[in-house]
């Protein structure tokens, strides 16, 4: 609601701004490029002990999802607080359901 | 739906006017006739029920019809009767509420009806094709559901599917209205608890329907493509339905009950003239019911043989419920304490409401006892208990707020003492039908068998019931009949008949087709109320005067939803005949070249002028 709607002119402040969101979008899609070819070659390279790729895959997946939310869907921004929370809700949800699914199989 | 403006545009350009439409209230009326149809077809299957259960050994209907009536009985009723009701309310009354002009977006609200509808004449299409409409119960538990000979149970798939997606994009709809369009001033702690209402259910819906969407396409691929998710025999586990069903169909009974809470607590503050006492608890205990609500559902599993841990788990999470729904009766009760009570139709049927629901909280304690449960369980005490929430606390909430917002949805004020003579028929009916099912189910009489036998003290009870359904149906037919005669001759109704307090009653009913002039600034809690007790009476504006942009109509959404329904039929046939898959390729191809029209083509809308709103008088 608060956005600016003046598009003609663009102060050198905006312009900052937008240059440095871009080159954050940049690093981060690098870093997640890099993180799904470790994943490859931890599991090709068949150095590793599976007790260690499996967590290691995990990690890498839960930054990379991070990296979505945060980065790419811009909940790192002013004014997603709601976004996120439902966001988080919706992880809480699932979360629960497998937990309840987990306990029944194996308890 | 002035009658005069039916005339002069003639039948078919207000039929194309309703098909296109994508204005909330427009849709709202869509959302209510609808509903209201499926809501008459569940009740004449609910008629024939109790018909054919009225004496021992009845032969009115053959069994395997007996189990098609109960079926789409609780199919209909729940997914296309109560869910629409209610997404028709929150449609017509939720943009007013916040002050906003419609919903975030208006294309996608109309999508999601038309989903609705085209799902809902599927489903009932069972009816006259296919051998026979689903008859593995509203549940379709597998694996009977996946072996439930002829068509029926294909058609109860593809039809919640599409009816489902439409709730789905409802939901979402809902949420981002009340995130980003609230009017200035209106923070989140001073929403009337109907938006609130609308809100938390909304979110349940978009966490919920997922787990449906999940288990109906397992049960399809298991139906029509030979897969084996739910057969045993080949590895498959027959458990996971009810899981998914029930992950999704118990947030779904709370789907159903808190837009009624939202209902009743603005009428109830309304009726007594009092601030609703406990505003700031009613808001967290809806959320509490709301987030309590996914960890409950394995207590409509009691009975499968989970293991004393994980019963006793489900047992008190589910008993954990009854204290922010406890919280919300006292709050009524406080409320109305020392209010000025008006009462009419709207706060009949909130007064009640109240004990019936309690009943219905009651009994759903002692179902929520693991062990006792095992004595309940698949008994008609069960069938009363959640009759007594949803009829108890849905269907009366439902009621309610027809009476209540009648005046804003239609213009005009429905019958008084029709509407009274509606509340007590339905009332007794109601009783009659439903408590003394307590105790046929504590006699031990088993839900969903077409029969029972002379002389097991069932008699007496079963005639009973059948007694209390007709003078509900007689109930809903006095309704319709005030309807028709309101629609006819009722009075006009005032911007504000109630004394209202939310914002909905500061503009004019019907309120012109772009709700607000101006969009309304909030200063407090019941806004409307605030300016009344400060002595201006009306809303103070927020913005001046200028242009409105609204947004165009569009038959995108009908003809998207068409294709998807002549699809739906493509895949329930094409396991008899190949030939029926051209109805797939038909079906498909027509949603998504009206998708990729409404991709492709821009279409920003048109603006109302401010000279055209100063011109038109308050």
């Amino acid at each position: 609601m608060t956005n600016n709607t003046n598009t003609n002119h663009v102060d050198s402040f905006e312009k900052r701004k937008k240059k440095e969101e871009m080159k954050k979008q940049l690093i981060s899609f690098a870093l997640m490029i890099g993180f799904t070819i470790i994943a490859f070659i931890a599991v090709a390279a068949d150095v590793m002990e599976p007790m260690f790729v499996v967590p290691l895959i995990l990690i890498l997946a839960v930054v990379q999802v991070a990296f979505q939310f945060y980065y790419f869907m811009h909940m790192k921004d002013k004014d997603h607080e709601m976004p996120a929370t439902l966001m988080y809700g919706g992880v809480w949800a699932a979360a629960l359901t497998l937990a309840g699914l987990i306990l029944i199989v194996w308890w | 739906m002035s009658i005069a403006a039916t005339q002069k545009r003639g039948f078919g350009a207000f039929l194309w006017d309703y098909i296109t439409t994508v204005d909330h209230k427009k849709i709202a009326h869509l959302y209510l006739f609808g509903g209201g149809f499926f809501f008459l077809l569940g009740g004449l299957e609910a008629m024939i029920i109790r018909i054919q259960l009225a004496t021992p050994e009845n032969d009115f209907i053959s069994a395997g019809l007996y189990n098609e009536m109960i079926t789409m009985h609780g199919t209909t009723m729940i997914f296309l009767a109560a869910m629409p009701l209610l997404l028709g309310l929150m449609n017509a009354v939720m943009p007013l509420q916040i002050g906003a002009r419609d919903v975030a977006f208006p294309f996608l609200n109309s999508l999601g009806f038309w989903l609705f509808m085209f799902g809902g004449i599927l489903l009932n299409f069972s009816w006259f094709m296919g051998g026979g409409a689903p008859d593995a119960g509203w549940t379709a538990y597998a694996p009977l559901s996946t072996q439930s000979p002829g068509h029926g149970v294909d058609f109860y798939v593809l039809g919640l599917q599409i009816s489902g997606a439409g709730t789905l994009m409802g939901g979402i709809n809902f949420l981002a209205t009340i995130v980003t369009m609230r009017a200035p001033g209106m923070t989140y702690m001073r929403m009337p608890l109907f938006s609130w209402a609308t809100f938390i259910t909304s979110v349940l819906i978009l966490f919920a329907f997922p787990a449906l969407t999940v288990g109906l396409f397992l049960l399809m691929f298991d139906r029509m493509f030979g897969s084996a998710f739910f057969d045993v025999a080949l590895g498959g586990n027959t458990i996971i339905w009810q899981h998914l069903f029930w992950i999704f169909a118990h947030p779904e009974v709370y789907i159903l009950i808190l837009p009624v809470f939202g209902v009743f607590s603005d009428i109830t503050a309304t009726l007594s003239k009092k601030r609703l006492f406990g505003y700031t608890a009613m808001v967290f205990a809806t959320i509490l019911i709301a987030f309590l609500g996914f960890m409950v559902w394995a207590h409509h599993m009691f009975t499968v043989g989970l293991g004393p841990v994980a019963n006793s788990i489900f047992a008190i999470a589910t008993m954990a419920i009854a204290v922010p729904t406890g919280i919300k009766i006292f709050n009524w009760l406080a409320t109305m304490w020392g209010g000025s009570i008006t009462i009419n139709s709207a706060m009949l049927w909130t007064l009640g409401f109240i004990p019936s629901f309690t009943i219905g909280g009651m009994t759903g304690i002692m179902l929520a006892s693991a062990v006792a449960d095992y004595q309940y369980h698949d008994t008609y005490f069960v069938v009363a208990h959640f009759h007594y929430v949803i009829v108890g606390g849905t269907v009366f909430g439902i009621m309610a707020a027809l009476h209540f917002w009648w005046p804003k949805m239609f213009g005009r004020i429905l019958h008084e003492g029709m509407g009274k003579l509606t509340f007590w028929l339905f009332f007794v009916g109601f009783h009659l039908t439903f408590f003394v099912q307590h105790f046929l189910g504590l006699m031990g009489m088993p839900r969903r068998y077409w029969v029972f036998l002379e002389d097991q003290g069932l008699d007496t009870g079963n005639m009973v019931s059948t007694i209390g359904a007709f003078l509900m149906a007689v109930g809903v037919v006095i309704f319709l009949i005030n309807v028709f005669y309101t629609w006819a001759k009722g009075n006009k109704a005032p911007a504000d008949p109630w004394d209202g307090r939310s914002l909905e009653w500061a503009i004019s009913s019907p309120p012109p087709y772009y709700n607000f002039k101006q969009t309304p600034l909030v200063r407090g809690l019941d806004p409307l109320w605030v300016e009344k007790m400060e002595g201006k009476g009306e809303i103070t504006p927020a913005e001046p005067l200028g242009d409105i942009h609204m947004p165009n109509s569009s038959i995108l959404p009908f003809l998207i939803s068409l294709g998807f329904t002549i699809a739906g039929f493509g895949f329930i046939f094409q396991v008899d005949h190949s030939a029926y898959l051209i109805l797939v390729f038909a079906g498909i191809g027509l949603a998504l070249l009206s998708m990729l029209i409404r991709s492709l083509k821009d279409d920003h809308g048109y603006h109302i002028k401010k000279e055209e709103l100063e011109r038109e008088a308050d």
